[in-house]
């Protein structure tokens, strides 16, 4: 066995795998509200505004948190072409776990509604109201979150290979124990 | 080489589990968001199916396309305010904007075509919180389940043969549905009002007021004409009676409604809009709804308002009502429709609103 590689730090390893779950549920709780016009609409809806937030703010925390501990460097004999994949996909995953809660927001704003993430706590407007404008946001909260759903799947496809396939310890790195 | 010393075991087992986890977890995704789910009931099925019986009418609403703009106030007097803490029950004035139309995806449907009139309001409350509602002319309404709404519209589809629903399918319909009776008893009596003003306006679903102290209150409000004299029928030769007289009436003064609010009491049903409550409920007298100005609607601030049932305010809660979150979620699919083709988004018909013939 060689050297253990080197670990994200703590604080950005609790915030992958908590916010992993909040963007993965968000994801699935959004795709499966609008297709539902049962109780559980609006059970979701009421979910989801306040999640997204929260995403948002977690968001911020996060890309601070990045910046301050860089991350280990990847395995220096990947191949190029996959070093280029992960840092690209990795900067994806950020732009759209801030632009996804924005959108929502400013679609919400645009379409005239109060922001409600509770029965009493509103948000103000973050955009003018207008239809245009809401039809534009609303079409590319659903795309960004199809794409975001496409580089997650891309994300977690890549850590199993590195995990059982390569085991270069680069999923080690974020899960902070070995696999078999 | 990378780390691993000796090369990984039962590689084929590994790329496969890897495939299992990406693909199962990309058919959860298709499950859960309804691609792979084709007979659930969603949005766009119920708005899909109105947009079929009514014909495809870019920009307007897929249901109760037909209507006109209004906007004035609610005068509250405080009296709901025992039962709920929204805002808008406070003594006081709360600035509103509605929109009074007929039922139907037909925005050049006559007025005579249906015996229902519809009332959308939108009070903005000081604090910014909103309390929306959409109310119809009718005591009861057909149908309790967004199933049977989606049935009661695929059976009134236009029959590609004749342009005209099928009567057959419509009979079927309702004796398969004993639940629709209250509401086809009132329909033999009801007549197409010459006027919006001469209405009441039922909430017909429930909703529950909590009041200050957080105690829950099942309710269902209506709005009742004060002055308008009796309801008139509409004139058959005309087909946009309902604006005109609406204009007239407002030049003349602004038309007024009370905002009655009954009390259930407990064991009446909140999830089954087709149940009128007895009688004999409390009911109270909320304050007076003032409307002073109307506008067309496709350029009026009605136009781009979603009359979405469960915007509410702190104060008011959804019920049971099974029609409330799939009337939230249609509405949404509806106003995602027109607002797409106002924006002439790549994929919708350009919004051209043909000129009013009448206004
Ligand atoms: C990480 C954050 C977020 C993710 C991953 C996310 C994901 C989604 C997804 C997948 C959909 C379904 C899109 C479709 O199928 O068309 C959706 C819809 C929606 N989202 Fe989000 N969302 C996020 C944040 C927000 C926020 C912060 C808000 C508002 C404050 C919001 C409000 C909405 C609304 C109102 C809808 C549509 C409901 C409807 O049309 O009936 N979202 N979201
Ligand atoms: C599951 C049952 C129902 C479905 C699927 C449904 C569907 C729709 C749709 C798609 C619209 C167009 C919304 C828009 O584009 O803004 C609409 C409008 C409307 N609905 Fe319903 N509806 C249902 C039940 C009801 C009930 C129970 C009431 C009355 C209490 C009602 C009253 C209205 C009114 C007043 C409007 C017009 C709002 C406006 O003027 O903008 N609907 N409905």
């Amino acid at each position: 066995m060689s050297a253990p590689s080197p670990m994200f730090a703590l604080p950005a390893r609790v915030l992958h795998w908590l916010m992993a779950i909040l963007i993965v549920s968000m994801l699935f709780i959004g795709v499966g509200m609008v297709a539902s016009v049962s109780e559980t609409h609006d059970l979701l809806i009421r979910i989801h505004k306040p999640l997204g937030i929260a995403i948002l703010v977690l968001a911020v925390i996060r890309i601070a948190v990045r910046l301050r501990y860089p991350p280990p460097p990847l395995p220096a004999d990947l191949p190029a072409l996959q070093k280029l994949a992960a840092l690209a996909s990795h900067w994806l995953l950020y732009i759209l776990m801030l632009l996804m809660p924005l959108i929502g927001w400013a679609m919400l704003s645009a379409g005239g509604y109060p922001v409600m993430l509770s029965e009493s706590l509103r948000l103000p407007p973050i955009f003018p109201v207008s239809p245009v404008a809401f039809a534009v946001l609303r079409h590319a909260h659903g795309f960004f979150a199809l794409l975001l759903f496409l580089t997650f799947l891309a994300h977690m496809g890549a850590a199993l290979y590195h995990g059982l396939i390569r085991r270069d310890g680069v999923l080690s790195s974020m899960a902070g124990r070995r696999l078999p | 080489m990378h780390e691993p010393s000796s090369p990984p075991t039962g590689i084929a087992w590994r790329w496969a589990l890897i495939g299992i986890v990406v693909v199962g977890t990309a058919a959860a995704f298709g499950y859960v968001g309804g691609w792979l789910a084709p007979h659930r009931l969603t949005p766009k099925r119920i708005v899909d199916q109105l947009q079929q019986n009514g014909g495809m009418h870019p920009g307007y609403r897929r249901n109760h396309a037909k209507g006109i703009c209004v906007a004035g106030y609610f005068d509250s007097n405080g009296g709901a305010q025992a039962y709920s803490r929204a805002q808008v029950f406070a003594a006081g004035r709360t600035p509103v904007v509605g929109r009074l139309a007929i039922p139907g995806g037909n925005p050049y449907a006559p007025d005579s075509s249906a015996p229902i009139r519809s009332m959308g309001l939108r009070f903005t409350q000081p604090n910014g919180q909103q309390w929306r509602t959409g109310m119809n002319s009718m005591p009861v309404f057909l149908v309790s389940t967004p199933q049977a709404f989606y049935e009661q519209a695929q059976s009134s589809a236009p029959d590609p043969a004749t342009g005209k629903p099928d009567p057959a399918k419509i009979k079927a319909f309702f004796a398969a549905h004993p639940e629709s009776a209250p509401f086809l008893a009132w329909v033999k009596t009801a007549k197409p009002s010459a006027s919006f003003a001469t209405e009441s306006y039922w909430s017909l679903d429930a909703f529950v007021f909590v009041d200050a102290s957080g105690t829950r209150h099942a309710v269902r409000w209506r709005m009742v004409p004060v002055d308008a004299g009796a309801p008139v029928d509409g004139s058959k030769s005309d087909a946009d009676y309902l604006s005109a007289d609406l204009t007239q009436r407002l030049a003349k003064g602004p038309q007024r409604w009370k905002l009655m609010v009954t009390l259930a009491n407990p064991g009446d049903p909140t999830n089954d809009a087709t149940k009128a409550w007895p009688s004999d409920r409390k009911e109270i007298d909320a304050g007076t709804l003032v409307l002073d100005q109307a506008t067309a609607q496709d350029s009026g601030p009605c136009r781009d308002i979603n009359y979405d049932p469960l915007v509410l305010p702190d104060g008011i809660e959804a019920s049971d009502d099974p029609l409330l979150p799939a009337r939230s979620a249609a509405y949404a699919d509806s106003y995602l429709r027109r607002t797409s083709e106002e924006a002439h988004l790549p994929g919708t018909t350009a919004a051209h609103p043909k000129p009013e013939t009448k206004s």
